[in-house]
C-alpha cells in the first residue's frame, strides 16, 4: 500500500519535471537586469510594469552593485547591467549608455539638530575634517560625527567628485555599507551627519539645503539642487529584440511615468531615434 | 560476489562523501589565491600586509588596520567570554538542579540560532547609542563589535564546554569527593583539568565565529581603516572590508580584496595552529589513556 503511494508521487513528479524538461517556458523571453542597488528599486518597478503588458518577456532585477553591474555586462552575463556612476574610459569599453535619470544626493542630519542650510565649501570642510564642531556651522556645540558610505559607492563616487574636489574625506569618518545603513545611524545620533540618496530619504532625518537650495524633484530636475548624479543602463554592444522593444518602452510616457513614481527625476534628453 | 560488489560501491560512496568536502576547500583556496595574488605581486607583499593606508580608489592597498582590528575585536570578545561562559558550562554541567539546566540550555541554544543580522541591527540602534552616550566619540567601536560578539559565541563556547565537563567518567569525581575534597575542589583540580582539551575546543570553536562574523561587526564596528588608539575608536575587520567594497570593486581592487582574504586565511590557520599546539599540551594522560 504504502509502497504503491510512493510510486504515485514519484510517477506524478517524474512527469513534472519531464514536461518542464521539455518545455521550459520557452515562450519566454528572458532580460536579466543586476547591478547597482540604488538603481534595484526602479529598475524592478520598471521591470514589474513592463511585464503587466508584455506577458511574453521575463525581467529578473538584482542588486550587487554598480561594479558588479558593469563587470557582467562586460562578460555578457546578464543583458542589462545598472551603474549610478559615470564610468571610467576603461569600464566604458564595448558598453552602450542609457541613462534613464537623475537622482538628489542628500546631505541628512539628525532631526534634533538646528542646522539647516550649509554651503558646498562648509559641506566640503566638514567632510574633510577641517570643520569638526556643529557650532562653527551655526548649530550647537558637538562635535561632528561624519557617516559615509565605502569607497567606491555610487553615492560616495558622486558625491566625492561634486563637493569634494581635491580634498578627500576624512579618515576617522565612520562608514556603513548602505543607504539604509547611513540612514539609521544618523536617526540614532543627534551630531550625525549623512550622505543618502533621495529615493531613500525619509521624514526620520532631516534633508539639508545646499546653497539655499533644498533637495526635491523640481530642483533636481531643473539642476538647482547640484548634488546629483545620473542613473544608467548598460548594455553590451546594439541592444536587440526583446531587450530593445524594453528599453524603448523605459523612455515612454508608461516607462517615464515609473521613474518619477520612484523618485528619481527622468532623463529625457538622451533618447535617440535607434531605440 | 554480489555482497563483495555491495561492500565495494558503499566503501567507494562513503570515500566520495568524504573526499568531497576536502575538494570544496581545496577549490576555495585556489580560487582565493588566483585571484587574490595579482594584487599582492603588484602592490608588493610586504606593503599589502604591513600597510597602514587602505585607500582603493588611490590605488592604496595596505591591510595591518584591518588585521589589528580583526585581532582586537576578537581577543577583546574572547577575554569577555570565556570567564562568562566556561562559569556558565560549569555550573550547568556540575551545580545546577536537573529543573534549572532544563532552562538553561534551550535559551542558551537559542541564543545561537538568532541571525547575525539581528545582532546586529540590535547593536546599531541600543548598544551604539548607549556607547556614545558613556564613551562619547561615535558609539561605533571596537568595544562595541566585542559586546555584541561576545553574545554571539557565549552559546557555542558554552554547550561545547559543558559536553567535555559532562564526559568526564563519574569515577573521577566520586574519587575525589571520597578523598575529602569539597565540590569546588574537585571542579578546580579534577574535573576542570581533565576537561580543558574540550573546553580549548570550543574556544577554538568560538573564536573562529569570532574573527569570522561580518554581518554584526559592520553594522557596529564604524569600519574605520585606521589603528584604534583606544578600546572605543572604531576599526574596520577584514571581513567586513571584504563584505562592504565586494559590490563596487572592479579591477585590482576586486583582487586586492580577495588578497584580503588571503591574509584572513593565513591569519585563521595561525590561529589554529596555536590552539591546537595548548590543546596537545593539555591532553591529560590518567591511567594510561587519553581523555
Amino acid at each position: 500500500m504504502d509502497f504503491k503511494y510512493k510510486i504515485i508521487v514519484i510517477v506524478i513528479l517524474l512527469s513534472i519535471t519531464g514536461y518542464l524538461l521539455v518545455n521550459p517556458g520557452s515562450d519566454y523571453e528572458r532580460i536579466q537586469i543586476a547591478g547597482s542597488t540604488s538603481v534595484q528599486p526602479v529598475a524592478e518597478q520598471l521591470a514589474q510594469e513592463y511585464m503587466k503588458t508584455n506577458s511574453g518577456v521575463k525581467i529578473n532585477v538584482q542588486g550587487g552593485g554598480s561594479g558588479l553591474g558593469i563587470r557582467s555586462t562586460q562578460q555578457e552575463i546578464i543583458e542589462i547591467g545598472t551603474t549610478s556612476k559615470a564610468l571610467s574610459a576603461e569600464e566604458q569599453e564595448g558598453l552602450k549608455e542609457y541613462i534613464i535619470g537623475k537622482e538628489g544626493i542628500v546631505i541628512a542630519i539628525n532631526k534634533e539638530n538646528i542646522v539647516s542650510d550649509l554651503t558646498l565649501t562648509q559641506i566640503r570642510d566638514i567632510f574633510s575634517g577641517k570643520i569638526t564642531n556643529w557650532k562653527d556651522v551655526g548649530g550647537a556645540n558637538q562635535q561632528i560625527n561624519v557617516i559615509i558610505r565605502e569607497e567606491g559607492s555610487g553615492t560616495r563616487t558622486a558625491f566625492e567628485e561634486i563637493v569634494m574636489g581635491e580634498d578627500s574625506i576624512r579618515s576617522d569618518s565612520i562608514v556603513q555599507s548602505s543607504t539604509e545603513m547611513v540612514k539609521q545611524a544618523v536617526i540614532q545620533d543627534p551630531n550625525a551627519v549623512g550622505v543618502v540618496s533621495f529615493a531613500f530619504l525619509g521624514d526620520e532625518v532631516k534633508a539639508l539645503k545646499v546653497e539655499g537650495v533644498a533637495p526635491s524633484e523640481q530642483t533636481i530636475a531643473l539642476e538647482l539642487y547640484t548634488l546629483q548624479r545620473p542613473f544608467i543602463f548598460l548594455v553590451k554592444g546594439e541592444p536587440e529584440g526583446a531587450l530593445r522593444e524594453f528599453l524603448r518602452w523605459v523612455y515612454s510616457k508608461e516607462g517615464q511615468d515609473v521613474i518619477r513614481g520612484e523618485k528619481i527625476v527622468p532623463f529625457i534628453a538622451n533618447v535617440s531615434d535607434d531605440v | 560476489m554480489n555482497n563483495s560488489l555491495q561492500e565495494y560501491l558503499i566503501e567507494k560512496g562513503l570515500f566520495i562523501t568524504a573526499i568531497s568536502s576536502i575538494l570544496v576547500i581545496i577549490l576555495i583556496i585556489i580560487f582565493i589565491f588566483l585571484e587574490g595574488l595579482p594584487a599582492m605581486e603588484s602592490y608588493g607583499f610586504l606593503n599589502f600586509i604591513f600597510g597602514s593606508l587602505w585607500a582603493p580608489t588611490q590605488g592604496e592597498f595596505g591591510v595591518l588596520t584591518m588585521i589589528v582590528g580583526s585581532l582586537g575585536i576578537t581577543l577583546l570578545s574572547l577575554v569577555m567570554a570565556i570567564p562568562l561562559s566556561l562559569f556558565c558550562a560549569i555550573f550547568m554541567a556540575e551545580i545546577a538542579p536537573s529543573n534549572m539546566r532544563k532552562i538553561l540550555k534551550p535559551v542558551i541554544e537559542t541564543l545561537a540560532g538568532i541571525p547575525s543580522v539581528v545582532y546586529g541591527f540590535f547593536g546599531l540602534i541600543t548598544l551604539v547609542p548607549f556607547m556614545r552616550e558613556q564613551f562619547g566619540g561615535t558609539g561605533f567601536s571596537m568595544l562595541t563589535a566585542s559586546i555584541i560578539l561576545t553574545v554571539m559565541i557565549l552559546p557555542t563556547i558554552i554547550s561545547v564546554s559543558e559536553d567535555a565537563i559532562r564526559s568526564i567518567p563519574s569515577e573521577y569525581k566520586e574519587a575525589s569527593l571520597a578523598l575529602g575534597a569539597t565540590q569546588w575542589q574537585t571542579i578546580q583540580n579534577v574535573i576542570f583539568p581533565a576537561a580543558l582539551p574540550g573546553i580549548i575546543t570550543a574556544i577554538i570553536l568560538g573564536m573562529g565565529r569570532a574573527i569570522g562574523e561580518t554581518l554584526a561587526v559592520i553594522m557596529v564596528a564604524g569600519n574605520v581603516t585606521q589603528y584604534p588608539t583606544s578600546l572605543v575608536d572604531p576599526v574596520r575587520a577584514l571581513t567586513a572590508n571584504i563584505a562592504i567594497e565586494m559590490g563596487y570593486a572592479t579591477g585590482l581592487h576586486y583582487n586586492a580584496l580577495f588578497g584580503t582574504a588571503i591574509v584572513l586565511f593565513f591569519m585563521i590557520v595561525f590561529l589554529l595552529i596555536i590552539a591546537n599546539y595548548l590543546q596537545y599540551k593539555k591532553k591529560v594522560v590518567i591511567g594510561g589513556g587519553y581523555l
